[in-house]
Parts: C-alpha cells; sequence; structure tokens
C-alpha cells in the first residue's frame, strides 16, 4: 500500500490492472460483472496482511484438552498473529496452485478487515472506527495438524490468499462480529457460519494487537477462521461468500497444469 | 558501495559513508551525529531465521522441543515480521515495564537483489543484492507455543534493528566467514561467526523460493549465535558484523512512550 487510503464512498474495486482503484457501490460491480463476464477484478492493492490464530470459540473447543497439552501447555492468551506475505496475495478468480505433493487444501474463509489509519494503541471503543472498509480473505493453507511451529511452506506458497473482489466501506458492511459467512464448493455448501461465538470481537481484536504492534493504513487484519474449514482439491472451485461484503470465487489447479 | 538512507534539514537522502560522515545523493557532507538514520531499505517481506545456530539452540534448549533443541530441525525454522518492527541505526527500543528476559539478537541480514523461484542453491548467491546488520530483539516473557515465536515476541513496534547501512554482495567476497559480535555497554556478550550458520545463505534461498516467489527488496534475517543476555533500560546495544557494519541500538523505558 503506498499511501494512506482516503474516504471509501462504496466499495473500491481494481480492474484492468488500474493502479487506483474505483469507487461504485457493490450492486454496480454484481451488474457490471454480469454484463461483461471477461471484466477482472484485480487484486486489492493492501499492506500487510495478518491472520490470527484460533479466534473462534468453536475452533479452539475443537483442540479439546490438546490446547492443554505439550506442546502447547496452556490455550493462548494474547492474540497469535501470523502474516501471509505478498508473495500470497492473489485477486478474485486467480488460480490455486495445489502443490503436486499435496492431495487437498484448506479453504480458511474470512473477514478482512482493511485498516484506514494509523492503528496504535487504541481502545476498543474506538478500534472500529480505524477499520476502513471490508474485504473476503481466503486464507489457504496446507492441511496441517500442528499450531506449535507450523513450517511458512504451509500457509506462504505463491497465491495462498485469494482476496477481494472488492472492499466495502465499512458503513456499508454488517458489524464484523455479526457476519453471515458462506463457503460453497463447486456450488455444494460446505460451511455455514452466523455472528460465530469469537475469543476476541472485531473491535478487542483491534485493540489487543495495536498494544505491540502498530497497523498502517492498507494493512489487513483478518478477524480468524471458523472450525471446520473445508478442504478442496484441484479441479474444484471455492465461493467464499460474507453478506454484505461479497463473494471471492477462485478454482483450484495442479501444480504441474499451472 | 554502502547505501544508507537519512533524514536531514527536512527530507529524507540517500547517503554513502564518508570521511567527515555521511555524503548525500545531492553532494553535501554531514556529520553522522546529524541525521536521523532510517532503516537503509524498506523491505518487501522480512523473513527471520529461528535456531539458526546450533549453540544458540543449546542455551535455549529448555523452551525448545524435539530436534530443535540441538539445532538439528529438518528444514529450516523461518517466519515472518512486518513493517512496523524496522527501525534505524542509533535508533531506541523500548523494553516493557513487565518484560523480565528481553535480549538482542545480531544477525546477518540478506537482501534479496532479484527475483527468485525455485532457485538452486549452487546459483542462490547471484539472487543476493546485499547484506546489512540486524537486531532483531526477542522478549522471551510474551513467548507462548502457538505459532512461534508469536508475532508479540517477534513483531513489536520498534524491536528490530536494521543498518546503519546496507552493503553491495559484489564487496563481501565471503558471507560465510563474517565474525558477529554484540557489546551492551561496551561489554562484549555475543561473539560468532557466520561460518556456524545451520542452514547457510544458499540453502535458505533454495528452500525458501522452492515454496515461495521471493522478490528484489525481500529480506531474510539468518539468525543469531549464541550470547544472548537481558538488557535493561538505558543500555546501549551495539551489534557489528565484519565488513558489514557496526549497528548502535538503545534500550529506553515505557515513560518514552507516555505509557
Amino acid at each position: 500500500m503506498e499511501a494512506c487510503l482516503p474516504r471509501i464512498d462504496d466499495a473500491w474495486a481494481w480492474i484492468g490492472g488500474a493502479a487506483t482503484p474505483t469507487d461504485r457501490p457493490v450492486a454496480e460491480w454484481l451488474a457490471l460483472a454480469r454484463q461483461e463476464p471477461a471484466l477482472r477484478f484485480d487484486r486489492p492493492a493492501v499492506g500487510t496482511v495478518y491472520g490470527v490464530l484460533l479466534n473462534h470459540v468453536d475452533a479452539l473447543a475443537a483442540l479439546g484438552d490438546a490446547a492443554q497439552q505439550p506442546p502447547y501447555k496452556a490455550p493462548p492468551r494474547a492474540p497469535v498473529l501470523y502474516i501471509k506475505p505478498r508473495n500470497t496475495h492473489t485477486a478474485h478468480g486467480a488460480p490455486i496452485v495445489v502443490p503436486a505433493d499435496v492431495g487437498e487444501l484448506e479453504m480458511g474463509a474470512t473477514l478482512g478487515m482493511v485498516i484506514g489509519r494509523t492503528t496504535c494503541r487504541v481502545s476498543e471503543a474506538e478500534a472500529l472506527s480505524c477499520v476502513a472498509g471490508y474485504t473476503v480473505c481466503n486464507d489457504v493453507s496446507v492441511p496441517h495438524a500442528s499450531y506449535y511451529r507450523p513450517s511458512m511452506r504451509f500457509k506462504c506458497r505463491d497465491g495462498f490468499l485469494p482476496i477481494g473482489p472488492w472492499i466495502v466501506a465499512a458503513r456499508h458492511a454488517p458489524s464484523p462480529d455479526a457476519l453471515r459467512l458462506q463457503v460453497d464448493i463447486d456450488g455444494r455448501t460446505v460451511l455455514q457460519v452466523e455472528a460465530p461465538e469469537l475469543v476476541r470481537s472485531a473491535a478487542r481484536l483491534i485493540a489487543d494487537v495495536s498494544e505491540f504492534m502498530t497497523l498502517d493504513c492498507g494493512d489487513v487484519l483478518m478477524i480468524g477462521v471458523p472450525a471446520g474449514a473445508p478442504r478442496a482439491r484441484a479441479g474444484q472451485r471455492v465461493d467464499i461468500h460474507i453478506d454484505g461484503v461479497g463473494t471471492l470465487s477462485n478454482p483450484l489447479v495442479a501444480e504441474d497444469a499451472a | 558501495m554502502r547505501h544508507a538512507r537519512v533524514a536531514h534539514a527536512g527530507a529524507i537522502h540517500r547517503a554513502t559513508p564518508h570521511g567527515q560522515g555521511l555524503r548525500l545523493a545531492d553532494g553535501r557532507i554531514v556529520a553522522e551525529d546529524a541525521v536521523v538514520w532510517l532503516p537503509p531499505l524498506e523491505p518487501g517481506t522480512i523473513i527471520a531465521l529461528g535456531i539458526n545456530y546450533a549453540e544458540h539452540a543449546k542455551e535455549l534448549a529448555k523452551e525448545l522441543s524435539g530436534k530443535e533443541k540441538t539445532g538439528t530441525s529438518d528444514e529450516p525454522l523461518a517466519f515472518l515480521k512486518g513493517p512496523n518492527a524496522l527501525v534505524g541505526h542509533r535508533g531506541m527500543t523500548r523494553r516493557p515495564a513487565d518484560a523480565g528476559f528481553m535480549h538482542y539478537e545480531c544477525e546477518l541480514a540478506v537482501i534479496v537483489g532479484r527475483t527468485a523461484k525455485k532457485v538452486r542453491a549452487a546459483d542462490a548467491m547471484a539472487f543476493v543484492a546485499g547484506y546489512t546488520v540486524a537486531n532483531d530483539y526477542a522478549i522471551r516473557d510474551y513467548l507462548e507455543n502457538w505459532y512461534r515465536p508469536n508475532l508479540r515476541v517477534k513483531n513489536r513496534d520498534g524491536c528490530t534493528a536494521l543498518g546503519p547501512w546496507w552493503v553491495d554482495a559484489a564487496e563481501v567476497p565471503d558471507a560465510h566467514t563474517l565474525g558477529l559480535r554484540t557489546f551492551v555497554n561496551g561489554e562484549l556478550k555475543q561473539q560468532g561467526n557466520t561460518c556456524d550458520l545451520v542452514h547457510d545463505i544458499p540453502t535458505l534461498i533454495e528452500y525458501l523460493s522452492s515454496f515461495m516467489t521471493l522478490a528484489p527488496g525481500d529480506l531474510i534475517l539468518t539468525g543469531t549465535p549464541e550470547g544472548v543476555v537481558n538488557v535493561e533500560v538505558g543500555d546501549e546495544v551495539v551489534c557489528e558484523i565484519d565488513g558489514i557494519g557496526r549497528l548502535v541500538n538503545t534500550i529506553v523505558g515505557d515513560d518514552v512512550y507516555s505509557r
């Protein structure tokens, strides 16, 4: 992200390789995409993208007693963050490459909170005022059993963070804590989540992160992946829909075919 | 060539070392204490290596698991950092009042110069633009056993000093014979040599580029040798690497940040 985000009136999309986004209501973007099937949404130009591990109560609960056992020894206390580096960022519609030695990939459907101003040591009460808008993220992983020290190979491969198709201005989007999210694979609904119980609400998460780490304009903080992240394999198509934000669709292709 | 980035007289400048201090790109010669030293580059992806010197693994063995204890993990233990962590030469780094064990980590930082994808180790050094010195602080009190080392330990604002400048790869004939030293208030506390890297630079580039495309400006912090000790508010911490530079940082307390 080169500069601070000016105000988003409706929804920002980057199209046709343009350096700057175009601002239109989501309904117009949807109509345009229908009329012009060749319209390509570029990936939103964002800064550093941070993810948070186990921010869904059900995802933490799914670990059961293991969270108390070695190597973890205790459930997380502070937010456990990770970074999806720039080589992972990819557009709506771009293929997700399934490595030759991996059968399936985990589709980490989540909401991306796009930061609109320097966010350092903010209170919970002011935290959401730092969010310029929201987008849909697919935090792709090679399935891995351990959260202790997972290899970057599992989460940081090229194209492992489809993001977009646009950024919806915060005031047009529903509360990030009450989102309704759905994942379809080849048109079949495999995950539905509505207003999930979070370990940290969006505002609490931003406040706690900003206590030790400044988020800049254009950075993205993903709110977390719900329990039961579906898996998909080469040849399939994944659609992640978040009500009031958008639908992010990407095909999966085999490494050899890419 | 050595490349610094400094703020002086109301602007940000490229600069190179000079007999009387620094020479700015526009020809001005300025004393080294007349500038604010910035990180010498604005890196893209910042990759750091954990436990990449075997002796360092031994000193941390109590909190490590399995093969990590002996620095013989099957693959490099790499993690990522954000741009918020960076601070330049002669910068300050905050030690929170509740920290019990905060330590420096003197590391050789490798700057990627060309797009690197599935590069073989034998070809890897050609993808290096240059080197700088990093001091990548950690606060071990905040260590949790989830996605180690979690960002609250390793990605705090201003906890990764970088500089004073970066040096062209062509000026470093062998990056694997460089002595590293850290002095706290003038006293030598940490000493190592890049010949002891568990995974050397070509291995790291081959490994990383096998699954992710490295881009010009990406930075790889190659890990720290043994000899990490606690630092306190007021300490001056100097990390130096033969042929690269001498990076100065000062530890400050919460009061400086109105905490």
